[in-house]
């Protein structure tokens, strides 16, 4: 790695995040196994240091918008893992209230705006926020993350195109994993180098390797800075989906000898391998956090089997507001 | 395949993916495109190994670009093919809807009788997966309401397997919504299957009580409650509609004037709805024919909900046909 070196804190708390996706969604496949988790579920494993390289560097009046890829970046955010759980259950208790499950994650409070499950619509929403952030003079940045597949809806480019034309504090981050479900970016893209599409909006742009937490985290503080001043910022992240796109996925389209080899660049193995042989982080750390984190992911279990149904004569609500217009 | 073989026992899917591998095969104009339908196998494995069987240039993988490969479809269908474009589900068909009402819907009657359009769109429509309020909805009723399409929902395996090769013979757009829940349908092809008739509903069980007007996968719920009705010695008529554009206006004041009596079950919205427009011809067309008003049983008016049991609360199921069947027989007066 040759960007800076965290601190000890700063350093564990990367870890922390990335081993909290990781085993909370390990926990999500047994339950989805145990059928208490339906629908579709799309596993983020693999791609945890694009989500911590990136939120970590948010402040709280800072927007996000996600895909139905999202329990990274929502537990990252500070959504408790509780109400995410208890969301993916189905349970009142959730963070949607069990109307949206794993695709439609949602937090007013932390500005956390979905869970958008239509391949490339959460961009044009984060257009509209960081307007209405920079009419309503506040010093926000909204993150867009959306896959590489998203990038050839017509969504992507008549956003960029807006973001930079009205000089928009957007930071779009690319998730390129190589694959639109089962579709390889070469089959889709006539051009494959996604941050250079850029270029043509005039919108900043880098690439950077979404596998390594710390070139993560400077690209992002970097493109965040260049938000903030008003001028959008696409920054590519390329990583790769260890597990399937979604739980129905026979995984026909890629070799097991290519998710082996990607495997060797686990973000977390290598993010603490390097922090181990700098002396920042030792084994006991590691254990520390995987204690933590176990107690947290279990807890978020309890918590969702103790919800409960909201009532089905309840069925229609949220169709309008309760709330009168101010 | 001759009449005497002994029909195939087969899933709906693959009912659907025998249609299409004949239709590749009779006529090399036809190609499927879409996402994932190639490399993937197709998002609900309909298209699997059709790509090893027909090449890329016949089973297309395109961009996530709805508006541009439907469009293309169309272009593709003016310049001589037959395309079958998929589209994942009807949802995203949101994405297309431009292309599908302002350009094939429209083309022949702006040129002046001059560019028909010989496109077939597929698309997996219907709730009941929890896959909440992106992926779940119903809109073949909502696509009925536009002149220059045609809307079919095929709801056996005959008809996913038939409906596709009638609608490439026809001159003009089709669009085919088969229901997600319908895929792993268990049931037998007959070996003489082939094309069917894309212009009229079919009566699936006779009955003289009470007519239920139905479609896509509320008519497995309406045969099933049909049965349960008929222990109680109440004989419902099914009507599966099968095509919701044009309506087989015919076979369901046949109907109604056989039983008086009309439940219309349907999936979609109430507001609005193909059921509303049903609703309406019959008290246009057959209004004296009626022991009782016109009676519906649609979704509940909310975006699909992810948690189990509010999705079953939404849909239509066996169970509310048979209480509102019932009601409709007991209150007859
Ligand atoms: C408009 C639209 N078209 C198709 C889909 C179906 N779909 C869901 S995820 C997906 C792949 C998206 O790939 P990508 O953008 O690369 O994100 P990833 O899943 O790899 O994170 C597709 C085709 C959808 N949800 N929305
Ligand atoms: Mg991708």
């Amino acid at each position: 790695m040759t960007t800076a070196q965290p601190d000890h804190d700063q350093a564990r708390r990367l870890l922390w995040q990335m081993v909290r996706i990781r085993r909370f969604e390990e926990k999500c496949v047994e339950m989805y196994s145990a059928q208490k988790i339906r629908g579709f579920m799309h596993l983020y494993i693999g791609e945890e240091a694009v989500a911590t390289g990136i939120i970590e560097q948010l402040r709280p009046e800072d927007a996000i918008v996600a895909t139905y890829r999202e329990h990274g970046q929502a537990l990252v955010r500070g959504m408790s893992a509780g109400s995410i759980m208890a969301e993916m259950y189905g349970k009142q208790e959730g963070c949607a209230r069990g109307r949206g499950g794993s695709m439609h994650l949602f937090d007013a409070k932390t500005r956390f705006c979905g869970g958008n499950a239509i391949v490339g619509g959460g961009l044009p929403l984060a257009i509209g926020l960081a307007l209405a952030d920079k009419m309503q003079n506040r010093k926000a940045v909204t993150a867009c993350f959306f896959g590489e597949g998203a990038v050839a809806e017509g969504e992507f480019h008549e956003s960029l195109n807006l973001a930079a034309l009205w000089k928009l504090p957007v930071l779009f981050i690319c998730e390129n994993n190589l694959y639109a479900m089962g579709t390889a970016l070469r089959y889709t893209e006539s051009k494959t180098e996604i941050a250079k599409k850029g270029d043509a909006y005039n919108v900043a742009n880098a690439v950077v390797d979404g596998m390594d937490v710390l070139a993560v985290s400077e690209a992002a503080a970097k493109a965040i800075a260049t938000a903030r001043e008003g001028q959008p910022f696409l920054l590519e992240c390329r990583t790769y989906r260890f597990r399937a796109h979604s739980m129905f996925d026979a995984e026909l389209y890629r070799s097991k000898d290519e998710v082996t080899e990607w495997k060797k660049r686990d973000p977390i193995t290598l993010f603490f391998d390097a922090m181990k042989a700098a002396n920042v982080l030792s084994d006991a750390d590691y254990a520390a956090v995987e204690t933590e984190v176990a107690k947290e992911v279990d807890d978020s279990v309890a918590y969702a089997e103790a919800g409960t149904w909201e009532p089905v004569s309840d069925l229609t609500r949220f169709v309008y507001s309760e709330v009168t217009a101010s | 395949m001759s009449t005497t073989d002994p029909p195939k026992k087969m899933t709906y899917r693959d009912a659907v993916r025998e249609g299409i591998r004949s239709a590749l095969q009779n006529d090399p104009r036809v190609f499927l495109m879409g996402e994932d339908v190639g490399h993937y196998g197709g998002c609900f494995a309909v298209s699997r190994g059709l790509l090893a069987e027909f090449g890329e240039e016949r089973i297309r993988d395109t961009p996530l670009a709805e508006s541009a490969f439907v469009g293309a479809g169309i272009g593709a269908a003016l310049g001589g093919m037959r395309p079958i474009v998929e589209i994942m589900t009807c949802n995203f068909s949101l994405l297309a809807l431009d292309q599908i009402m302002n350009t094939a819907a429209s083309l022949l009657h702006m040129s002046g009788g001059q560019f028909n359009v010989p496109l077939v769109i597929r698309m997996a429509t219907g709730g009941g997966k929890q896959l909440a309020a992106q992926h779940s909805h119903s809109l073949e009723g909502w696509y009925a309401h536009i002149p220059g399409l045609k809307v079919l929902t095929p709801a056996t395996l005959e008809d996913g397997y038939g409906m596709l090769a009638s609608a490439l013979a026809d001159p003009d757009p089709v669009l085919i919504f088969e229901n997600q829940t319908l895929y792993i349908m268990e049931g037998e092809l007959p070996a003489n299957a082939g094309p069917v008739d894309i212009s009229s509903a079919k009566v699936r069980c006779e009955g003289k009580d009470v007519t239920i007007l139905t479609y896509g996968a509320s008519l497995p719920k309406s045969l099933e409650a049909a049965a349960k009705l008929a222990e109680q010695g109440v004989h419902a008529e099914v009507v599966d509609l099968r095509v919701l554009r044009p309506l087989d206006d015919a076979t369901i004041m046949r109907s109604v004037a056989k039983t008086h009596r009309v439940l219309i079950v349907d999936e979609g919205w109430r507001s609005g709805g193909i059921s509303a427009e049903i609703s309406a011809r019959i008290q246009e067309k057959a209004f004296y024919e009626l022991d009782r008003p016109v009676q519906r049983l649609c979704s509940a008016e909310v975006p699909m909900p992810y948690a189990k049991h509010l999705e079953q609360a939404a849909l239509p199921q066996v169970e509310s046909i048979i209480a509102a069947v019932q009601n409709l027989v007991r209150s007859h007066g």
